[in-house]
C-alpha cells in the first residue's frame, strides 16, 4: 500500500517537472527550449550516432583516471591523517579550507602545468575528487568506537587481523559515502573541464551547442549526464545503506 | 596558540615558503607559475588601481542576490515540505541525490533562454544553494522538540507565528549549517558561471587574464578569490561553531 503510494507519488514529480518544462518551452519558444517530446526525438536520433560516442568515451576515459587516482590518493591521505593523530589534527582545518574553495578559479594553473589535453582534464577531475574521500576516510578511522580496538586487542589479534576484521568493516560504511562524494564532484571537475578548454567529451558537446544555438542538442546531452549521474549515485547510496544495516 | 595550531601554520607558511623558493631558482617555470610574493605585489596594486571595482562589486553583488534568494527560499519550501509529509517522502529520494548531478550542465541552457546577462548567473546560484538550505530546513525542523508545538498549540498560534518565532529559533543552529552551505555553494557557482561564460565579473577577468597570457594578473587575481573564500568559509565555519555550541549540538 505504502509502496505503492510511494511510485504513485514519484510518477506525479516527474509528471510536474515535465509539465514545467513544457510550460517553459511554450513560454520561450522552440529555438531556446525545445519540449520534452522534440527532446526525446533528438535524444533517439543523437545517442546511438557515432560522434556522442566518441565523445561520451572521451569524457569516460578521463573520468575513470580522474577517479582512480582521487579514490588512491584520498584514500592514502584519509588513512594517513585517520591514524598519524597530530597529522588528522594538523591537516583536517586545511582539507576543510581547500575543499570549499571555488577549485574552477585553479583550472588555469592546472591547463598551465598540464597542457590543454586529457591530463589537464584528469588532473583537474582528481583534484575536485581527492579531498571529500581523504575527508570521509580519515573521519571513519577516527570514528572507530575504543571499544573495539580493546576486543581486538583482548581477543590477541595480529596487526593484520585487526586491520580486516575491525578497521575495514567499521569504516566501511563512511569510506564508501566519501567514495560516493567523491564520485560525484570528480564528474563535476572532468565536466567543468571540458566546458572550459577541450575539443572532446560531453562538456564540449554542451558548450559548442550553445555556441551554434543547438538547444536539442545542449539538452540531450544535459540530460544524459543527469540520467547518468543519477543512477551511478542511487548504485552507490544504495549500498551505503546496506552497509549501515548490516552494521 | 596551541602545538598543532603552530605546526599548521609552519606547513602553511613552509608550503608558500618552497614554491617561493622553487620558483626564483628556475626549478618552476615563469610561464607556469609566478612566485607567491609577486602575486601579491601585482595584487596590491590592481586593487589600489581600482581597475577591479566593478568586477568585484558585480561578482560580489550576484552572490549576494543569489545566497539571499536561497536562504529565503530554501528556508519556506523546507517549511511547506515539511508540513506536508506526503510531499516529503516523495521529494526525499530526490533530495539525496540533488547534488549528484552537476547542476551546472544547466547554466548553457539558461544562457540559451535567459541570454548572457546576470539572470542565469543568478538561477544557477539559486540551484547550487536552495537545496542545502531545504535539506538543513528539514534537518533542523526534524529536531524541534514536539513539547514546543503543543506549546504552540496551547498558546493558539498561528501558523505564521510558530513558523517565526518558535519553529525558527528552535532549528537555528542546523539553518546556520544551511546558510553556511548555501554561501560556499552559491559562491562557487556563481565564479563557474562567469569562468564558463558571463560578459563580465571576477571569474570571467580570470578566464581572460588566462587567454591572454596575462599570468601576472591571473594568479594575482586566483589569489584575491582563493583568499576571500578561505576567510569567508573560516569565519562561517567559527560562527556555526558558536551557534552549535550554545544550542548543544554539533556542528555538521
Amino acid at each position: 500500500m505504502i509502496a505503492t503510494q510511494r511510485v504513485t507519488d514519484s510518477l506525479i514529480i516527474v509528471a510536474i517537472l515535465l509539465a514545467v518544462w513544457q510550460g517553459l518551452n511554450l513560454m520561450v519558444g522552440d529555438t531556446a527550449l525545445p519540449g520534452p517530446a522534440a527532446t526525446l526525438a533528438y535524444l533517439a536520433h543523437l545517442v546511438p550516432s557515432a560522434r556522442f560516442a566518441e565523445n561520451a568515451l572521451a569524457t569516460l576515459a578521463a573520468f575513470t583516471y580522474a577517479l582512480v587516482i582521487a579514490y588512491g590518493l584520498g584514500l592514502a591521505i584519509g588513512v594517513w591523517l585517520g591514524a598519524h593523530h597530530l597529522s588528522g589534527a594538523v591537516g583536517e582545518p586545511l582539507l576543510v579550507a581547500l575543499y570549499s574553495i571555488p577549485k574552477i578559479t585553479l583550472y588555469p594553473v592546472i591547463l598551465l602545468i598540464f597542457g590543454l589535453g586529457i591530463s589537464g582534464k584528469v588532473a583537474f577531475g582528481a583534484l575536485h575528487g581527492i579531498l571529500p574521500v581523504a575527508l570521509l576516510t580519515m573521519s571513519a578511522i577516527r570514528n572507530i568506537p575504543p571499544v573495539y580496538l580493546k576486543v581486538a586487542r583482548t581477543l590477541h589479534l595480529s596487526k593484520w587481523q585487526t586491520i580486516f576484521a575491525v578497521f575495514f568493516p567499521a569504516t566501511l560504511p563512511e569510506v564508501v559515502a566519501g567514495l560516493r562524494i567523491g564520485f560525484t564532484v570528480t564528474l563535476l571537475g572532468v565536466l567543468l573541464a571540458e566546458m572550459f578548454a577541450s575539443k572532446r567529451g560531453l562538456g564540449f558537446l554542451i558548450i559548442n551547442a550553445m555556441s551554434l544555438a543547438q538547444s536539442e542538442e545542449m539538452l540531450t546531452v544535459a540530460i544524459m549526464l543527469f540520467v547518468f549521474a543519477v543512477l551511478a549515485n542511487s548504485l552507490l547510496l544504495w549500498m551505503e545503506h546496506r552497509l549501515h544495516r548490516r552494521n | 596558540m596551541s602545538r598543532v595550531g603552530v605546526i599548521r601554520l609552519i606547513v602553511v607558511i613552509a608550503a608558500i615558503g618552497l614554491l617561493e623558493l622553487a620558483c626564483r631558482l628556475g626549478f618552476i617555470d615563469y610561464r607556469t607559475i609566478i612566485p607567491p610574493s609577486e602575486m601579491t605585489t601585482v595584487l596590491v596594486r590592481l586593487l589600489a588601481s581600482g581597475e577591479l571595482n566593478s568586477d568585484i562589486a558585480r561578482t560580489f553583488g550576484v552572490v549576494v542576490i543569489a545566497v539571499a534568494i536561497s536562504i529565503v527560499l530554501g528556508f519556506a519550501l523546507g517549511l511547506l515540505i515539511h508540513a506536508v509529509p506526503r510531499v516529503r517522502r516523495a521529494l526525499d529520494p530526490l533530495l539525496a541525490t540533488y547534488y549528484a548531478v552537476p547542476i551546472f550542465i544547466f547554466y548553457p541552457v539558461m544562457v540559451a533562454i535567459f541570454g548572457l546577462s546576470i539572470i542565469p548567473i543568478v538561477l544557477i546560484g539559486i540551484a547550487a544553494a536552495a537545496v542545502a538550505m531545504i535539506i538543513a530546513t528539514l534537518n533542523g525542523l526534524d529536531r524541534v522538540p514536539r513539547v514546543l508545538t503543543k506549546v504552540a498549540r496551547v498558546h493558539r498560534m498561528g501558523p505564521l507565528d510558530t513558523a517565526l518565532r518558535l519553529k525558527l529559533p528552535a532549528a537555528a543552529p542546523h539553518l546556520f549549517t544551511g546558510v553556511k552551505l548555501a554561501v560556499s555553494y552559491g559562491f562557487i557557482a556563481v565564479i563557474a558561471s562567469e569562468f564558463i561564460l558571463a560578459p563580465a565579473g571576477l571569474g570571467r577577468a580570470i578566464a581572460d587574464a588566462y587567454s591572454d597570457f596575462n599570468n601576472r594578473k591571473m594568479y594575482a587575481l586566483i589569489l584575491l578569490l582563493l583568499v576571500f573564500a578561505t576567510c569567508m568559509n573560516m569565519a562561517l565555519h567559527a560562527w556555526d561553531l558558536r551557534w552549535s555550541a550554545r544550542r548543544g549540538v554539533r556542528p555538521q
